[in-house]
């Protein structure tokens, strides 16, 4: 116990010292969680709509400054021939093309029913969907106010129409913010535990401080130890800084029980000291130790469901997020924030994170052993 | 009882492909300070890190203050001292705060065992704030000796402690070693450099993970067969290939500005030959001369065996 207390006072002593380091561990994470979910939005804004105006009448007009007041959508270009819109697209300076063909209005009243092409730019596969979708209601809508001045409502009614109301639970207003912050907050946690622990470890071997170290009555367990505690310190001080910065910056309250987000993340910062510490034994030098560690954080982040839904992952690449401890802390921390969830919603999750912990830091140990 | 006992250590990297030791054998009496001399790739780092447990030997038995290196693994490491030939203390803790690290986690302060280090410590002690990837190549050694020291091992290991180093340093760290040495605690030094070999009890040199010899330094010396000459003249390199073309050449070796030979055969009248064989040859300033062997000649003799 001595012996820990002394390591783990060298330890502190050596990452307060380092300035550089200790920004990069407490500010940086802080930094990106102002930045990045204002960036990582999917609401999609600012859609360039040419609109190829062939009829020119009262309706095509009507329906163009209703797309326009959506605020989803942005003109560009004025008066355009298709052949002028398809330059546009070509040029990236437009997304979709809205074609009214000739005798809109005329043909709609005469005959009730009108065409009208959408043809969208599917480079950005997302703007290109969500554009469509938009503009497809927009046009829906239009649809019915017109309907609506034509038929003079009888004084029963005779054709029932279903009408479909939505309404979005646990996150009633559709804020993405809400729904990205505690999943960022989970991306920094990971990447500080790992990445850190990883390389501080590395570091002592690459200037070759290990090989005074395993000379003395140090045992394995102290030096791991002395190597896990200050980090999972540090992961607990992150995630405490990143869920007030929640509170004061987007207004987000965890619903839920706080004590129990700690109790997940105490046994969650295990499993991915764990990973550090596993990649630490099989790197020689930082840069190999980073190296890896991107490869392994760069697969986390993009399959935990953070930025896409797991459930749209093809069946082989579910599998793999369920050896993703990111994405149980993920689906953990947005069912305790957004929802209030307890402890028997979470139980699952905890009991595969404190596998993952077990598992990833035997593994660790053993091969820790074997190379030094 | 022998402070580190080698019984045909062997010792081989990359599978058994290469090999680093093979079959060495030697005995450091306790309070003596050993010398393994040898030139970068001999094995003497290899040597060490098996002694300091660090390395498992592939054969052949070692203990050291009577305990096995591989059995009794974690009481050596607690009695033995080991100075890595890279400086391998925390480069951003203070000299202070590495003294009372390594002091700690052996169990021990700075204050019990002061006394050992004092003289060495005093020297570092006005920069003890400073931090040790900061200190001078001469003061970061000293630090290093004082952190192997604070915990009075039984056995003291430095490999290449003086690799780096100014000459005025080295000399004080011999200087240093001699007074440890007196406080009866056994040293086992490596060097590359010869000229350090003479300071030692005892030496053994050791070329390609063999050792060659094993002696006092003096031993050693009288060891050399045959009588050693130096010889110069104008043209230094062009001697060097005329002499080892001549046929009475046993050696003949750079060695600063003169070349040291010695005679295939002893005979009456070599000297008078080989001054009239080089002035054939054309060479002027001509100096030939006997001198006393050194350590160096004697390894270069026992290589070419």
């Amino acid at each position: 116990m001595r012996t820990l207390k002394f390591l783990l006072q060298k330890e502190f002593l050596q990452i307060f010292r380092n300035k550089t380091l200790l920004r990069s561990i407490l500010i940086a994470p802080l930094m990106q969680l102002i930045i990045l979910p204002w960036a990582a939005n999917y609401e999609v804004k600012n859609i360039s709509l040419a609109i190829v105006d062939n009829d020119h009448s009262g309706y095509s007009q009507k329906l163009a400054t209703k797309i326009f007041s959506s605020g989803y959508f942005k003109p560009a270009g004025a008066g355009l021939s298709y052949r002028e819109a398809e330059k546009l697209i070509e040029s990236d300076q437009a997304d979709i093309i809205l074609e009214i063909p000739p005798g809109f209005e005329r043909n709609l009243v005469r005959e009730g029913q009108q065409k009208l092409f959408i043809a969208a730019n599917a480079i950005n596969g997302t703007k290109a969907l969500v554009g469509s979708g938009y503009l497809g209601g927009i046009i829906t809508g239009f649809n019915s106010e017109i309907r609506l001045q034509w038929i003079t409502p009888p004084r029963f009614n005779p054709a029932p129409v279903i009408e479909i109301t939505a309404s979005n639970w646990y996150n009633p207003l559709m804020n993405y913010k809400v729904f990205m912050v505690p999943g960022i907050l989970v991306m920094l946690v990971t990447m500080i535990g790992s990445m850190m622990c990883a390389l501080n470890i590395v570091k002592e071997k690459e200037i070759g401080t290990i090989e005074q170290i395993n000379v003395t009555p140090i045992r394995k367990y102290h030096f791991i130890l002395g190597k896990l505690i200050p980090f999972w310190v540090i992961g607990m001080v992150v995630f405490t800084l990143g869920l007030v910065i929640a509170w004061l910056l987007y207004g987000i309250v965890p619903l839920g029980n706080i004590g129990l987000l700690y109790a997940f993340l105490a046994v969650y910062l295990l499993a991915v000291l764990g990973i550090g510490l596993l990649i630490s034994t099989y790197s020689t030098t930082q840069q190999q130790a980073m190296s890896l560690s991107f490869f392994f954080i760069m697969i986390f982040n993009l399959m935990s469901g953070l930025f896409t839904p797991i459930e749209s992952m093809p069946g082989w690449a579910q599998v793999i997020t369920q050896f993703n401890p990111l994405s149980y802390f993920i689906s953990v921390m947005r069912m305790v924030v957004l929802k209030g969830s307890e402890f028997s919603d979470i139980s699952h999750s905890l009991l595969v994170v404190s596998v993952f912990a077990v598992v990833l830091n035997g593994w660790a140990i053993l091969n820790y052993r074997k190379t030094s | 009882m022998s402070a580190v006992r080698l019984e045909n250590i062997t010792k081989t990297y990359n599978k058994g492909t290469v090999s680093a030791v093979s079959d060495v054998s030697f005995e450091v009496a306790q309070g003596e300070l050993f010398g393994l001399i040898g030139p970068d790739g001999a094995g003497k780092t290899s040597i060490f890190r098996m002694l300091t447990t660090l390395l498992l030997p592939d054969g052949g038995k070692a203990s050291v203050d009577g305990y096995d290196v591989v059995k009794d693994y974690k009481t050596i490491r607690s009695r033995v001292g080991y100075m890595p030939g890279r400086f391998s203390l925390y480069q951003d803790l203070t000299v202070e705060e590495n003294l009372a690290f390594f002091a700690t986690v052996f169990g021990t302060t700075i204050e019990a065992n002061y006394e050992l280090v004092k003289d060495i410590y005093r020297q570092i002690e006005p920069f003890k704030t400073r931090r040790a990837g900061k200190l001078s190549g001469g003061m970061k050694q000293k630090l290093a000796l004082c952190c192997a020291l604070i915990h009075k091992p039984g056995v003291l290991f430095l490999d290449e402690p003086t690799t780096g180093v100014d000459s005025v340093s080295r000399k004080e760290f011999w200087e240093m070693l001699r007074r440890l040495k007196e406080q009866n605690i056994t040293i086992l030094v490596s060097t590359p450099y010869m000229d350090e070999a003479t300071l030692c009890d005892r030496i053994a040199l050791i070329q390609s993970g063999k050792i060659l010899s094993i002696d006092t330094p003096a031993g050693t010396v009288k060891s050399f067969r045959g009588n050693l000459f130096t010889v110069r003249s104008a043209e230094i390199y062009r001697l060097l290939n005329d002499l080892r073309d001549y046929e009475n050449t046993g050696t003949c070796f750079a060695f600063g500005e003169h070349l040291h030979l010695t005679f295939a055969e002893e005979r009456a009248g070599q000297e008078e030959d080989l001054q009239q064989y080089l002035r054939q040859k054309n060479h002027t300033d001509i100096e030939l001369g006997r001198v006393e062997p050194g350590i160096e000649d004697c390894f270069i003799q026992f290589m070419k065996q």
